[in-house]
């Protein structure tokens, strides 16, 4: 019974494998996907920030259900979707807190890659593809943010279209462009809709695959920074590689179940994440004659947000927060070391990613904050000191006092 | 192969100058398609009609205060200025970053040190230059949520930017230029009229 069964089984396969390489793409992308054996926490990033995508895709299209872009709509019938929609608190409570989740497991999964070096050469095209995947998740965040049409929303737009007109002679006209009126409006609204549920999530989808392929292309890098593809056993095989199936899905389920646990929590017990997810203000519908008294981005922007606000000229503060962004994109040539892992490199690697990690951590911080003297002199300070990072790294980086590198890993 | 069919000679020239000019025309063809999406995105026929003039009376405005109207969906502000406001203008110049007016927007009837067409009345777009938040109005000297020796003005609560009480932004801030003043002028002394020039000859 069972053989025949499995007969059919195995007929199917083989009549969709003569149509579809199915077994061919689930050997080479999962099944016979080898894998250092070395992976630690930071390696569950990655998977994390695929299932946010899936939660994020999933909430949103249940969101569009029932959300209304249209700037007389919008904020009721998100009120609408909070109070009468069966379930709507949690999907909406879902998605907002999934943006925030996706920031946290975006920046975790790069801080792994500058501790690691997972962006040095044959890696330097999977930096790229995911330097570009964080920029389009931030304009996919923000445009998101818009949606409610709360306070924070219309001046967080207000602000951010703006500083498309700090952009000599073509800027103001650009900005009118983009927000298609001379003010925030109805139009802007409705366009950023259609760029936050389609255009946007399309182009970071083809991205997360290009992503994933680059990958697989060249191999996962590890704790070590050891190429495992030099050792291989008689069969071909990495000796240092396990399948990623069935090996690093159990691993990354259990990751998956302790990330979903931190995950409920806050969407059942503070959805609004102490107003950093979600900004007290927003929920008050959005007054173009009034701006909040404190206004801030969500927090996964504040740190770039702090560099604008450091620097007193309107251009170059523009060009200084689109820099200390684009400057990360260059990581792979700016390193110049050879050894990957952090394990065996320098000192002065050590002591430069840490006061680079704190000028990220400070900045962000003082993004939140109203803007007085002292604040503004202290956020000079880790302006500078973040972008020293870069500055400095290339010399230190040429000539650094490294530790030997092991031939397999530990 | 060998066979002498009426096989016609392969033109490498030929192949390339074709495949030249079906990339130009096609790119040609693609940037006249595009204009279409792209024009899309700027303001409609509706949109572009919304700028019309507003009126307000500022017959019942008491000295110091400040009135808000929504002329294109900004908001701008008249201020009935006290006589102790505008003295005070005077002594501000070199704490400013462009105290006459030079490089900002304002219309030629306003380009002056009180930047109005009556020293008593200011009106200015609320909107700071820096990157459009509205500032807020404190126009108390030494105000005690201000820093030290204010001298009344607006203070842009998102970036810190400040402006004295014409609209004038100071040194040292963000905000590049002056608040923009629109254009008005006074139907009657007790109406003034925003978003349309003096006409030639009329109340200026």
């Amino acid at each position: 019974m069972a053989s025949t069964q499995d007969k059919k089984t195995n007929s199917l396969l083989a009549w969709l494998d003569a149509r579809y390489p199915l077994v061919s793409t689930w050997n080479e992308h999962v099944a016979e996907y080898y894998a250092p054996k070395n992976f630690n926490f930071w390696y569950f990033f990655g998977s994390l920030a695929l299932l946010v995508l899936v939660n994020q895709f999933v909430t949103g299209i249940w969101l569009t259900m029932s959300y209304k872009p249209s700037a007389a709509e919008a904020f009721s019938s998100v009120e609408y979707i909070m109070r009468d929609v069966e379930w709507g608190w949690l999907i909406r409570y879902m998605h907002s807190t999934g943006a925030s989740a996706f920031f946290i497991v975006v920046y975790l999964h790069m801080t792994r890659a500058l501790l690691y070096g997972s962006y040095k050469e044959p890696r330097e095209l999977v930096w790229l593809l995911g330097m570009l995947i964080f920029v389009v998740l931030m304009a996919e965040a923000f445009m998101g943010y818009m949606l409610p049409w709360g306070q924070m929303s219309y001046w967080g737009a207000q602000v951010i279209i703006s500083l498309f007109g700090a952009i000599p002679v073509v800027g103001p006209d650009l900005a009118t462009w983009i927000r298609g009126d001379f003010i925030i409006s109805d139009a802007t609204l409705n366009r950023f809709f259609a760029l936050h549920v389609i255009a946007l999530p399309l182009v970071l989808l083809i991205l997360v695959f290009m992503h994933i392929v680059a990958l697989h292309k060249v191999g996962s890098n590890n704790p070590d920074g050891v190429e495992i593809k030099k050792l291989k056993n008689a069969q071909g095989l990495p000796k240092d590689g396990i399948p990623f199936h069935p090996y690093y899905t159990v691993k990354d389920s259990f990751g998956a179940a302790v990330f979903m646990l931190f995950f409920a929590f806050v969407v059942f017990y503070m959805p609004t994440g102490g107003g950093f997810f979600i900004e007290p203000p927003n929920f008050e519908p959005a007054n173009p004659l009034k701006t909040p008294d404190h206004i801030a981005p969500v927090w996964y922007f504040t740190p770039f947000y702090a560099v604008l606000r450091a620097i007193p000229d309107k251009f170059l503060g523009v060009m200084a927060m689109g820099a200390a962004i684009a400057v990360l994109f260059a990581m792979p040539w700016l390193d110049r070391c050879k050894v990957r892992s952090i394990r065996y490199r320098g000192l002065s690697y050590k002591v430069l990613l840490t006061v680079f990690i704190i000028s990220f951590v400070v900045l962000g911080w003082l993004g939140t904050q109203p803007s007085t003297p002292e604040l503004t002199k202290l956020a000079r300070i880790f302006t500078a000191t973040y972008f020293l990072f870069f500055i400095i790294l290339p010399f230190t980086s040429a000539n650094e006092k490294t530790k030997p590198v092991p031939e397999r890993v530990r | 192969m060998s066979s002498n069919h009426d096989q016609p000679q392969t033109s490498m020239t030929r192949r390339k100058v074709l495949t030249a000019a079906t990339g130009v025309l096609g790119a040609t063809g693609a940037t006249f398609a595009a204009v279409p999406f792209v024009s899309s995105w700027q303001p409609s026929e509706k949109a572009r009609a919304a700028g019309a003039p507003v009126e307000l009376n500022i017959s019942k405005m008491q000295p110091g205060q400040m009135l808000t109207v929504s002329w294109r969906g900004k908001p701008v502000w008249v201020v009935r200025r006290t006589p102790e406001m505008i003295d005070r203008l005077d002594d501000l110049a070199d704490r400013l970053r462009d105290p006459d007016s030079l490089v900002s927007e304002q219309p030629e009837y306003c380009q002056n040190p009180t930047r109005s067409l009556k020293q008593e009345y200011l009106v200015v777009v609320g909107v700071c230059t820096h990157l459009g938040c509205a500032p807020l109005y404190r126009p108390a000297v030494d105000s005690p949520d201000m820093a030290k020796n204010w001298q009344g003005g607006f203070f842009c609560p998102c970036h810190g930017s400040s402006f004295d009480l014409a609209g004038r932004v100071y040194q040292g801030v963000p905000a590049p230029t002056n608040l923009v003043v629109p254009p008005y002028h006074f139907k009657s002394d007790q109406v003034v009229r925003i978003g349309e020039d003096p006409e030639q000859g009329g109340v200026a």
